[in-house]
């Protein structure tokens, strides 16, 4: 009898599915290239379904984990992200990791296309010697440290110093420089993880050296970033004059952009002339240095003591060791030169380039498979960068719906003919509403202690939370 | 769930000392239910801070904005729009339901580039204020940037601009290096 019905339902359902197919659509991966895909998607074909699966128990990606938390206006676009999550053909299923909890393959077979926007998910190596003594950390574990990532929370650097050397010079290295500068109190309101506030409001730290490979002209911050840090109170800049000097001459030729971030890097470089003994704390911008051998303090051999770098100069852009080297002495150093994607098993991956060959979007010689944001384009890019791109993507893929690229068909089941085999590895989904609840356990937390959100770090307290 | 109530108490209490947190509260439980009018919500309660009081906001019935015409230009195709004098072009743009994806995603806190707009010459020196440092270095990650740029959440609508055909740029550039 229970057969007899499941045949019935089955048929019923292939039957109706066959009059109007259902394009159903998986995203993988839930921050901004993610839910900018989806929002397109959704927005131009008014029959298809969209099912974003994300590993952790907390949408939103980088925004959550990567953006400052001095920076929550840049959060903003959360509220544009949930009103795709709360959309009736959309649904966001958290804590189900693809490639681990379920196969490419089984993907495949439940949705009419899959759209890959994992980000990428860690850090270009130095490869040089001495980069495993401790001190040595990357930044972009720091980041997720301050940020609440739970596999992150456990770092706890040691920030018992009072010189800090970063090396790279882009917004991740300047957001970095701020933790360690910005006004205690400026930062407490924010939704920067307890246990990591509460350390670096124990840290000594007084000079931040951000260390370039190359010159000022091809320093990857923003200058919105730099401006921010020229107005940190109590703390001065400090850019060396025979660095920049030659700019003077080539400022006229150089476009808008680039003339005005010149020109801000000359006038730090002027204005650190003047003595400013006075200011509690400071940092530098320094260029043509490259990082050749970490070096262990002399009290002990697993300790970072300083680090030694050959000087560069330029030649069509590319940094040349001139022979020369120079010694700077610190306990504390973060990498911070870019991040990497890494590969799923069962998906094209060019290792080289740390992204998924494609082309607008469209995984090459794979039908069927697309991808968006950083994991497609690479680790560069704000996130209006990234919503072009995630836009570029959806219209791809509503091209080939239209020429019927992609297969349609009625056994797609989309996450209905996946929960059961998550059952089997007893992984719990997650659904919007509860990400919704956490949020609000979040907010109302924070607001408790008169910060913006306490992220939780543990799942399971968040299951508990939930009742799972 | 006990400790939850705990926290609901605390912030009943900051509640009632401070009108400041207590819409940031409300907000805070709306957010659940209402996640869809969020970006409008933030985006007034910004405005809405320095400007008004609660007391005159109760005295002082709302006086009337002057409202003229303002047509947004996207790839050829001109969107004409009621604009009320005094408010921003992003809130031009949001209260007119006009469908620019992605437009104004920092919801006017000069942290995305996402409302820029290309003016012509006389129109760019009609336009009441000039752009600060901190608006040109974000127009400066801008795609398409040109020298009568501006960013649509910090310009005033001005009684001159009824009629201005302003152009809406077709992309956002990639700057950011990590
Ligand atoms: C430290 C830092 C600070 C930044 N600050 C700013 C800023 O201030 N302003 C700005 O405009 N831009 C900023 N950016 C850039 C911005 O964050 C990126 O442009 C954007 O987040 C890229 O989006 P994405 O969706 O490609 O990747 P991500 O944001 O990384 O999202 C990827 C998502 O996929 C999930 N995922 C990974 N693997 C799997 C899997 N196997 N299965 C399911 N889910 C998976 C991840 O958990 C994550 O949620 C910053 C970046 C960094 C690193
Ligand atoms: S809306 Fe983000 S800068 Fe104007």
């Amino acid at each position: 009898m229970i057969r007899l019905k499941r045949m019935a339902v089955g048929a019923i359902r292939s039957f109706s599915s066959k009059i109007t197919p259902i394009p159903r659509i998986a995203i993988i991966g839930s921050g901004p290239a993610g839910f900018y895909t989806a929002q397109h998607l959704l927005k131009s074909n008014s029959k298809l379904h969209v099912d974003i699966y994300e590993k952790l128990f907390a949408p939103y990606g980088l925004v959550r984990y990567g953006v400052a938390p001095d920076h929550p206006e840049v959060k903003n676009v959360i509220s544009t992200f949930s009103k795709t999550a709360i959309n009736d053909r959309c649904r966001w299923i958290g804590n189900v990791e693809i490639g681990r909890d379920i196969s490419i393959r089984d993907m495949r077979k439940a949705y009419s296309a899959l759209v890959f926007s994992y980000g990428c998910q860690i850090d270009k190596l130095l490869n040089i010697p001495g980069e495993n003594l401790k001190g040595v950390y990357s930044a972009r574990e720091f980041v997720e440290w301050y940020n609440g990532l739970p596999s992150a929370s456990t770092l706890n650097p040691n920030l018992d110093c009072e010189d800090v050397v970063i090396l790279g010079q882009g917004n991740v290295a300047i957001d970095v420089a701020r933790m360690f500068l910005s006004p205690l109190d400026e930062l407490r309101k924010t939704d920067i993880s307890e246990y990591a506030l509460d350390k670096i409001s124990k840290s000594r730290v007084k000079r931040v050296h951000l260390v370039g490979r190359r010159g000022p002209l091809q320093a990857a911050c923003t200058i919105a970033e730099l401006r921010e840090l020229t107005k940190l109170p109590n703390c001065f800049g400090i850019i060396t004059h025979q660095e920049v000097e030659f700019l003077r001459e080539k400022i006229k030729e150089l476009p808008r952009p680039k003339k005005r971030m010149m020109e801000l890097m000359l006038k730090i470089a002027d204005s650190s002339i003047d003595n400013k003994i006075d200011f509690q704390k400071q940092w530098s911008l320094s260029f043509f240095k490259s990082p050749l051998e970490f070096l262990p303090s002399e009290e002990n051999p697993d300790q970072l003591g300083k680090i030694r770098f050959s000087l560069n100069k330029l030649k069509d852009n590319i940094a040349y060791p001139t022979g020369e080297t120079v010694e700077l002495s610190t306990n504390l150093a973060f990498r911070s030169i870019g991040y990497r994607g890494v590969g799923i098993p069962g998906l094209p991956f060019d290792s080289e380039r740390g992204l998924i060959p494609n082309k607008n979007g469209s995984v090459i010689n794979e039908r069927g498979l697309y991808c968006s944001g950083w994991i497609k384009r690479g680790p560069t890019g704000v996130i209006a960068t990234t919503m072009n791109d995630g836009f570029e993507t959806a219209k791809t893929i509503l091209e080939d719906i239209n020429s019927s690229r992609i297969d349609i068909t009625s056994d797609q089941l989309g996450f209905d003919g996946l929960a059961n085999s998550l059952k089997d590895i007893k992984v719990k989904p997650l659904n919007y509403q509860d990400w919704s609840k956490i949020d609000m356990i979040e907010t109302q937390v924070g607001t408790a202690k008169g910060k913006s959100r306490e992220k939780f770090v543990d799942i399971q307290e968040v299951f508990k939370l939930l009742d799972h | 769930m006990a400790e939850l109530a705990t926290v609901a108490m605390h912030v009943d209490s900051r509640e009632k000392s401070s009108p400041h947190r207590s819409r940031k509260m409300n907000f805070a439980c709306k957010k659940l239910f209402t996640s869809a009018s969020r970006a409008l919500l933030v985006r007034k309660n910004l405005k809405d801070l320095p400007l008004k009081t609660f007391s005159t906001e109760i005295l002082q019935p709302k006086a009337q904005k002057e409202t003229i015409t303002i047509n947004f230009m996207k790839n050829g195709s001109k969107i004409p729009a009621k604009a009320k004098v005094g408010d921003h072009l992003l809130d031009v743009v949001i209260d007119n339901d006009i469908d620019l994806d992605g437009f104004g995603a920092c919801e006017g806190t000069l942290s995305c580039s996402t409302c820029h707009l290309i003016f012509t010459d006389e129109q760019f020196k009609i336009i009441g204020t000039k752009p600060t440092d901190e608006e040109l270095d974000m127009l400066d990650l801008a795609y398409d940037l040109v020298d009568t740029s501006r960013l649509g959440c910090q310009v005033f609508v001005t009684k001159e601009m009824n009629g201005w055909e302003i152009e809406v740029p077709a992309g956002v550039s990639d700057a950011r290096d990590v």
